[in-house]
């Protein structure tokens, strides 16, 4: 497979290939009738996922930290590039994404009636958005498309929503807005101060801006201003409040592409741009403890609340809080083992979620309502509907053998090995999930069928199983086999632990910035540059293998077939990065 | 081609593209005279329309020479530097959308075609002089040029009694600030013996001429040019003038004579006195920071568009205004950048406006676009670009044009100015995306026939069409407009010592 990839040149147009495809596909969907724009959209997003998988077959978790990297300048006044790359965090945000989209298209074939080809292309443009904040390796293109995937939300869930639909729609804007704003400033305070030390010519460029040195009180501040705008994304607890009723109030796909990707892309950004970029600010003890308390509270009060909503859907909501405190233990926590649980978490909420508010949405289609008291017996009168429902319950409250069961443990057990008794308050919220879930589970499933209406209600049908089975089946697969995730994962982990912690600037990102200032700094990020003077010069890299840079750059041979390290022509051997099985 | 100004012939090189503007002002309000004669048809306006825009066309031709053209006249009254040449491609924007979005207005509105277009092109040269002279009293001399085009624009609708209303206080007011600015004026030639900028910049920075009558002088001038661009508190007569004037003069207004005042200003406050930065700095600060918090809070709870409009119009002046606080040549372009990109989206919302309010201009209200866009979804999709555009939103020209300005805000280290400002742009979603929600949002009511009396004729689509590309287009390759405004900012800025805390 991987040598498959490597024939048609995958590597090269994958990831440009995943962020603009969408938008052809919004251009047929738009230009498609209103029956057709459904199955257009499905079709579309199925084969782009299909594209997707070539990632875990390209993605070599034994070789360069990022990998299938591009760069192209943008804004050159500025120093914007379009750059493009992944490692082992992106990676499965990006796969997630790419799977959820169908599914939740074919999810939302009945539900969606009315304006069907501005649904399906607004769904297409969120794609592309999602797509390209896990893919950029540019902090402003980061930017432009972590602000571009407000405006479809925000359509989605003003036109398509539930009662209150308006107010939710503009506080989820508003919400983000501002916290991404502020980041704003902050990302142009780190541009400037980055400029600033390379006399001039400014750069937007993740390894640019890497390393910037910033005072403690610069960080700090600077800190502040990225975890506002991730912390309302993830939500961490007292910014939450937007996302009940972002999710009670969203059409079912919208809750799911929000709980299942879009909730993702806040911790995504602590993991990639606050830690390694404010790493003493990070590892704070203060900035930690505040962090870790917000975590453990928002596991315990949001399983509290969950409990006594009469909604459904709420409650799902709420247990996304719920989650996504797990994360954010795991990830200040900052051992191996913390993160990796945090974003198998991730993983595993955004799936098991996710099929949750499709159960909801399906049993919303049938019945009109998603209060619990008007359910009640289904599984007597809709068996397979029951058997997913119960799955998926339990995945979500984390049983062993389940996908939720890994990242908590994991998480729990990175956060122990630091901060025992945070990891022991944090695990009572496995019990409360169970408190929260296995009640709802009981009211609509089990207890007495009582209600009429509910005795003639429809089980599952085949392409609502076709929606669910992929996501139940992950739910085990993923509970039974996390290694081959796990692995792809621990490289990309392991090089911001080991940059961040204890202020070493160390491991495989360090050797990487160190690589981009020295090496191929000049090849790809001044153009300008007169050839001939690099020719002359010739480099040593930190490996101690002299190479000279051709006038025009052609790959040899042995060099096509390693992947070229960031984002140029050195080539280097890959010894130095820490690869799966040296744990501990 | 080089002038230096020894011989008077080298003045008309200078002005070539001003000077074919005003020739071009008459041959179109000659022609209108003699249409004046006939029983004039409707939609009669179209023709003399294309005149006009040959003239902006020709005036562009001139002003694209002018780059090969150097001079080494320091003295000069007129220059020919990257600034001036940038504002007029600005002002000529500006005017040609304009006429664009009047043709089929005149027409329908049954104004004089020929005096309307002709006010509008005898404006526009008053703005090329504004953003080219160096004397105070040319500047004075263009800036009441353009200001009486905007008079009379604003009153033309001689049958509606707002146009009449707004016309006249737009009158007084400005009449009073041109008062103030003449008056600030004639102190600062008291005090310096100098109407030439570049002489009372080197006066005042060998420290001669220090004094009361100085620092009365410059305040005087900064209140005339507060007064102009409509910033706090000085902006009480926008929303009505606004309001009342003819749709496309309101465009014009807010689009191009803001960008003209504020190119003047930019220009004296940077030439003539950046000496006294530390005097002027904090006034401007104050200003922008109560203009920004201000009109955006009043804009909120606008429920006519046309007012709301002009709320955000005043609101943009202020986040140009951090860009004069800044005073750095970053910040100075990211202003012109920010002003050609401000032209474009706003005559573009302000034609989506003209298009939907109707005949008789009644369909003003919020309420008027419920449901609107799944009836008209081409003009609201437009209208929604044009929003996201004002709002700042990525993807769009208005994104990387406040980028500009946040970058020379945080160069300068303003950093409670370029937190103001993004908290600023917040509140501006709220009332922006407001519109959005109107438009996809609610249900139309049950009366309206699908797309009654919404009425875009041909011109006033390629006007929507050509801005929203443009602003599409500079959202995503801003490139080479980002390196021209930088250029055209040569010269327009201080090196200064970063001051830190958090109010001037």
């Amino acid at each position: 497979m991987t040598a498959l990839l490597q024939a048609i040149g995958y590597e090269a147009w994958a990831l440009h290939a995943l962020i603009w495809l969408p938008l052809v596909g919004l251009a047929a969907v738009l230009l498609s009738s209103e029956e057709r724009a459904r199955q257009i959209a499905f079709g579309w997003t199925s084969a782009l996922f299909v594209l997707s998988l070539g990632l875990w077959w390209s993605f070599d978790p034994g070789g360069e930290l990022f990998q299938l990297t591009s760069r192209t300048d943008w804004i050159s006044a500025w120093g914007v590039s379009y750059a493009l790359g992944v490692d082992g965090i992106s990676l499965f945000m990006i796969l997630l994404t790419t799977l959820t989209m169908p599914l939740a298209i074919l999810g939302a074939f009945r539900y969606i009636r009315e304006r069907q080809r501005a649904f399906y292309a607004l769904m297409l443009l969120l794609q592309t958005g999602i797509i390209g904040v896990f893919a950029s390796m540019d902090l402003f293109l980061f930017y432009v498309f972590f602000e571009l995937t407000l405006v479809p939300m925000y359509f989605i869930i003003g036109v398509w929503g539930g009662e209150r639909r308006v107010y939710a729609a503009i506080k989820f804007f508003l919400y983000t807005a501002v916290g991404s704003l502020l980041m704003l400033v902050a990302i142009l305070y780190v541009y400037m101060q980055a400029r600033m030390a390379a006399g001039g010519a400014g750069s937007f460029f993740y390894l640019d801006l890497l390393g910037t040195s910033l005072t403690l009180g610069e960080q700090l501040w600077l800190l502040a201003a990225f975890a506002l705008a991730f912390a309302i994304k993830v939500p961490i607890f007292p910014l939450h409040t937007w996302l009940p009723d972002a999710h009670v109030e969203a059409p079912t796909p919208g809750s799911v592409v929000l709980a299942a990707v879009l909730l993702k892309m806040g911790t995504y950004g602590f993991l990639r741009f606050v830690l390694p970029f404010f790493p003493d600010a990070a590892i704070h003890p203060t900035v930690v403890m505040v962090m870790l308390t917000l975590g453990v509270i928002g596991i315990v009060y949001a399983a509290w609340v969950a409990a006594v909503q009469p909604d459904a859907k709420k409650l799902v909501a709420y247990t996304s809080v719920a989650h996504m405190g797990f994360v954010v233990l795991g990830i200040f926590a900052l051992t191996v083992n913390g993160i990796q649980g945090g974003l198998f978490v991730m993983i595993s909420h955004g799936i098991s979620t996710g099929a949750l508010f499709l159960l909801l949405g399906m049993l919303y289609e049938r019945r009109h309502t998603r209060e619990i008291e008007a359910f009640g017996g289904l599984a007597k009168v809709a068996p397979l509907m029951a058997t997913a429902f119960v799955i998926t319950a339990l995945a979500s409250i984390g049983l062993p053998g389940t996908s939720g069961f890994i990242g908590e443990f994991l998480a729990l057990l990175g956060t122990f090995e630091r901060y025992p008794v945070i990891a022991f308050i944090g695990a009572t919220g496995v019990i409360f999930a169970a408190y929260y879930m296995l009640p709802m589970v009981q009211r609509i499933l089990f207890n007495q069928l009582e209600r009429e209406e509910n005795r003639t209600l429809p089980d599952l049908t085949p392409r609502e199983i076709a929606v669910l089975g992929p996501l139940l089946a992950l739910m085990i697969i993923l509970g039974v086999f996390p290694t081959p995730v796990l692995e792809r994962m621990e490289p990309g982990v392991r090089a911001i632990v080991e940059y961040v912690d204890e202020g070493a600037r160390g491991g495989a990102l360090a050797t990487l910035k160190r690589e981009h200032e020295t090496g191929t700094a000049e090849l790809v990020q001044e153009p300008r540059t007169p050839r001939v003077e690099q020719a002359e010069l010739g480099r040593t890299s930190h490996h101690g293998e002299r190479y000279s840079p051709a006038p025009s750059w052609t790959p040899s041979p042995e060099m096509a077939a390693n992947r070229p390290p960031w984002p140029g022509p050195v080539n280097l051997p890959v010894t130095t990065v820490f690869t799966h099985g040296d744990q501990g | 081609m080089n002038l230096d100004f020894a011989s008077n012939a080298d003045y008309f090189f200078a002005l070539a593209p001003e000077i074919l503007l005003s020739i071009w002002a008459m041959v179109v309000l000659l022609a209108g005279v003699r249409k004046e004669s006939d029983s004039r048809p409707p939609g009669e306006g179209t023709t003399l329309g294309w005149l006009s825009l040959v003239g902006l066309l020709l005036a562009a031709m001139a002003n694209g020479w002018l780059y090969g053209v150097t001079q080494d006249a320091p003295g000069a009254m007129i220059t020919i530097d990257g600034f001036r040449l940038f504002a007029n491609w600005l002002f000529i924007l500006g005017a040609g959308l304009t006429i664009l979005v009047s043709m089929s207005y005149v027409g329908r509105q049954r104004l004089q075609s020929g005096e309307f277009y002709s006010l509008i092109l005898l404006a526009t040269v008053g703005m090329m002089v504004m953003g080219g002279t160096r004397n105070l009293i040319l500047l004075f001399l263009a800036l009441e040029t353009m200001s009486i085009g905007a008079y009379v624009l604003t009153a033309f609708n001689r049958r509606d009694r707002r146009s009449a209303e707004g016309g006249l206080k737009y009158f007084l007011l400005g009449s009073f600030s041109s008062g103030f600015l003449l008056y600030g004026i004639a102190l600062v030639w008291g005090a310096t013996g100098s109407v030439h900028l570049p002489e009372i910049g080197a006066t005042v920075a060998a420290g001669a001429g220090l004094s009361g009558l100085l620092l009365a002088g410059m305040a005087l001038l900064l209140i005339g040019f507060a007064f102009k661009i409509a910033a706090v508190p000085f902006h009480m007569w926008t929303p009505d003038v606004y309001e009342g004037a003819p749709m496309p003069a309101t465009a014009f207004m807010a689009a191009a004579v803001k960008a003209a005042s504020f190119v003047a200003f930019v220009r004296v406050f940077l030439e003539a006195f950046p000496a006294l930065y530390e005097s002027w700095y904090p006034v401007v600060w104050w200003l922008a920071a109560l203009t920004m918090i201000v009109a955006n809070l009043i804009a909120l709870s606008q429920a006519n568009i046309k007012r709301m409009l002009a709320y955000s119009s005043v609101a943009h002046g202020g986040y140009l205004l951090v860009a004069l606080a800044a005073a750095s040549q970053l910040a100075t372009a990211g202003l012109l950048f920010y002003l050609l990109v401000y032209t474009i989206m706003n005559i573009g919302a302000f034609a989506i406006v003209m298009v939907v309010s109707g005949h008789s201009e009644e369909r003003l209200q919020l309420d008027d676009y419920s449901g609107f866009g799944w009836q008209q979804p081409t003009l609201a999709v437009l209208f929604t670009i044009f929003l996201l555009s004002l709002a700042g939103f990525p993807g769009t020209g208005g994104f990387m044009a406040k980028i500009y300005l946040l970058q020379g805000a945080v160069d300068s280290q303003l950093w409670t100015l370029a937190i103001l400002l993004v908290l600023a742009t917040v509140v501006s979603y709220y009332y922006y995306l407001r519109v959005a929600w109107y438009m996809w949002m609610r249900d139309a009511p049950a009366e309206t026939t699908e797309g009654a009396g919404y009425w875009a004729p041909i011109p006033v689509q390629m006007v929507l069409l050509l801005s929203a590309g443009v602003l599409l287009y500079l959202g995503i390759f801003p490139g080479g407009l980002l390196d021209g405004a930088l250029a055209g900012a040569e010269g327009l800025g201080l090196a200064r010592e970063p001051f830190f805390g958090f109010l001037p």
